[in-house]
């Protein structure tokens, strides 16, 4: 299926909830709202004509205003970026999808954002999650076990994020 | 209470037990690396099992925030300790997709070359060290034996044994030593009889063959569900290569190359009437398939080399690109796939202008793997588990990254 046509029918099964899309890039993207991923997500594995079986890989971009003085520079509101990478292994074809999250849940810095897990569709979603909730800071709602997954359970913060600071000590162990 | 299983070995079938927690690990001789494993145990049959991960961690991708593509090539050999060279490859090739920068003929028969030694290398310690899982220590010292060889080859290409950052952004640091294509093929030569011995100290082994076969079954659905690849995936029986099936800008590097994908096809593989049949009590997904998938894919790299040698020594151009250490790179975002030794290994980088990426990103192969653990050992004996995440070969540096 050529790119453009499969974007109608996305937008035409989907209407709003298909939020935007870059044909033109190195890797053709579609944008989901975050209401609609768990349907999106469901067709697109599903579908006879596309079977998304395979996630590749989640990541969490995190865009963040670095400070005053480059503000001026950058072209984005602050957000985060959750890109799923998804292969389908009858066809052969990889799919990019994103969904854009505000930084922080109802703008009160500490509160993290919250999105469906898709762990139950794909199951290796499972540990990515987590994975992304570690170091991101994103909360999976609906995921069997949301701990953290690399670093220690007691660890502070989020370290992917773009603000964060190393904590100067942890457990007695000085950092600088 | 009832066990959890119908299994013949276990004699006692009355024998009351208590639920026991078993800490397998994270400096457990056979775990791998620094894996720890809770088991839930009844007696000697294992009812859950939580893989616990994160002792190597090492905090790589914030690492690739703050180092331009061509200095975070050195963390890439970190990750994959036993196959530096592919993931070299896998990340030099993402920034170079970024680039949209095209290699001449010469660097890519290097690429394919240096690469395929690479796998023989892994599949070799994988092969070696699953021997070990499985209580016999003489062909992981023999595995060895070749693997040095190898990795003389490879120091004297680049200067390292373990941790090479030969292939870079736009093709290779240096192009190979005069006289090394002759010593190749002496190694080759020599190491492809080798091969068959394996194959009976361990493929055909009686012993292993109990201990392997019918084990740890993973059934294509579920592999596909959990995402594992490379050799795990194609022993269930899924016909999967990124060699063949990637991205153009992989794939290319091989068209020409003669290879067959190596997975079963109507209860055959190819290439296998040297080596030793499929034993009755094997079933397709199990530990014995995945071991035995890794065992041809060496031979199968072996002849992907003399190829590669052919090529190489009479394609034109040079055998790199000149790329600076601080190249501006393009606003976007790139993400390749390549085919590494125990998965397809997947490299992400997102670029807002600058010459260092915004976020780097390494989605690896061994974590997937390892994550469908807990599926297969349910219900396994306490001495299946190490033969189990065994034959998943992982690395633990690329898990944790």
């Amino acid at each position: 299926m050529r790119g453009t046509e499969f974007l109608e029918r996305l937008k035409e099964r989907f209407g709003e909830r298909i939020t935007g899309s870059n044909l033109e890039a190195l890797d053709p993207w579609i944008e989901v709202s975050p209401e609609g991923l768990l349907d999106v997500s469901r067709y697109l594995r599903d579908e006879p004509a596309l079977r998304f079986s395979m996630l590749n890989c989640i990541t969490a971009v995190d865009y963040f205003e670095p400070d005053a003085k480059k503000a001026a520079k950058v072209t984005w509101k602050p957000h985060l970026e959750l890109v799923y990478h998804l292969w389908s292994v009858p066809h052969r074809v990889s799919l990019v999808m994103k969904v854009m999250l505000p930084r922080w849940k109802n703008d009160s810095p500490g509160e993290l954002p919250e999105l469906p897990s898709v762990s139950r569709l794909w199951p290796t979603a499972d540990w990515h999650e987590r994975e992304v909730y570690d170091l991101s800071g994103i909360r999976f709602l609906g995921h069997p076990n949301l701990r953290r997954i690399l670093c220690p359970e007691d660890w502070v913060g989020h370290p992917l994020r773009k603000d964060y600071e190393m904590p100067l000590e942890y457990h007695g162990i000085r950092n600088r | 209470m009832s066990t959890y299983t119908d299994d013949p070995r276990i004699v006692e079938f009355d024998v009351r037990t208590d639920e026991m927690l078993v800490n397998m690990g994270p400096q457990h001789p056979s775990t791998h690396g620094v894996l720890r494993l809770v088991l839930r145990t009844d007696g000697e049959v294992v009812s859950e099992v939580t893989p616990h991960i994160g002792y190597l961690h090492r905090c790589a991708e914030k690492i690739g925030e703050n180092l331009t593509p061509r200095q975070w090539i050195p963390y890439t050999d970190r990750m994959d300790y036993l196959a530096g060279m592919n993931m070299n490859l896998g990340w030099a090739m993402t920034v170079e997709k970024l680039l949209k920068l095209d290699l001449p003929e010469k660097a890519k028969h290097l690429r394919v070359l240096i690469c395929e030694l690479g796998r023989v290398a892994s599949h070799l310690v994988g092969m070696g060290a699953y021997g070990l899982d499985l209580g016999t220590f003489s062909p992981f010292l023999y595995a060895f034996r070749e693997r040095e060889k190898i990795l003389d080859l490879f120091e004297e290409v680049c200067g390292a044994r373990l941790t090479y950052s030969y292939i870079t952004v736009g093709g290779a640091t240096a192009d190979l030593p005069r006289g090394w294509l002759q010593k190749c093929e002496t190694f080759l030569d020599q190491l492809e009889p080798i091969i068959i011995e394996y194959h009976t100290l361990l493929t055909s082994n009686a012993i292993f063959v109990r201990r392997a076969a019918g084990i740890g079954i993973l059934s294509p659905e579920m592999a596909i569900g959990y995402g594992c690849t490379g050799p795990v995936l194609r022993g269930s029986g899924v016909d999967q290569d990124l060699r063949r099936d990637g991205e153009a800008r992989y794939t290319e590097m091989y068209s020409g190359y003669a290879f067959e994908v190596i997975v079963e096809k109507n209860g055959h593989y190819p290439k296998d009437h040297h080596y030793p049949p499929v034993p009755a009590s094997a079933v397709l997904g199990d530990c014995w398939h995945r071991f035995y998938v890794r065992m041809l894919e060496v031979v199968q790299s072996i002849d992907l080399v003399r190829q590669a040698i052919d090529r190489y020594s009479i394609a034109t151009g040079s055998w790199g690109e000149p790329v600076k250490l601080t190249e501006k790179l393009p606003k976007g975002e790139a993400y390749l796939e390549t085919e590494a030794p125990k998965g397809q290994m997947g490299f992400y980088i997102v670029s807002e202008g600058g010459s260092i990426p915004w976020r780097a990103r390494a989605r690896s192969s061994c974590f997937c793997n390892l994550s469908v653990t807990h599926e297969l050992c349910r219900g396994c004996l306490i001495a299946d588990v190490p033969a189990i995440v065994g034959s998943l070969d992982i690395v633990m540096g690329e898990i944790d990254r």
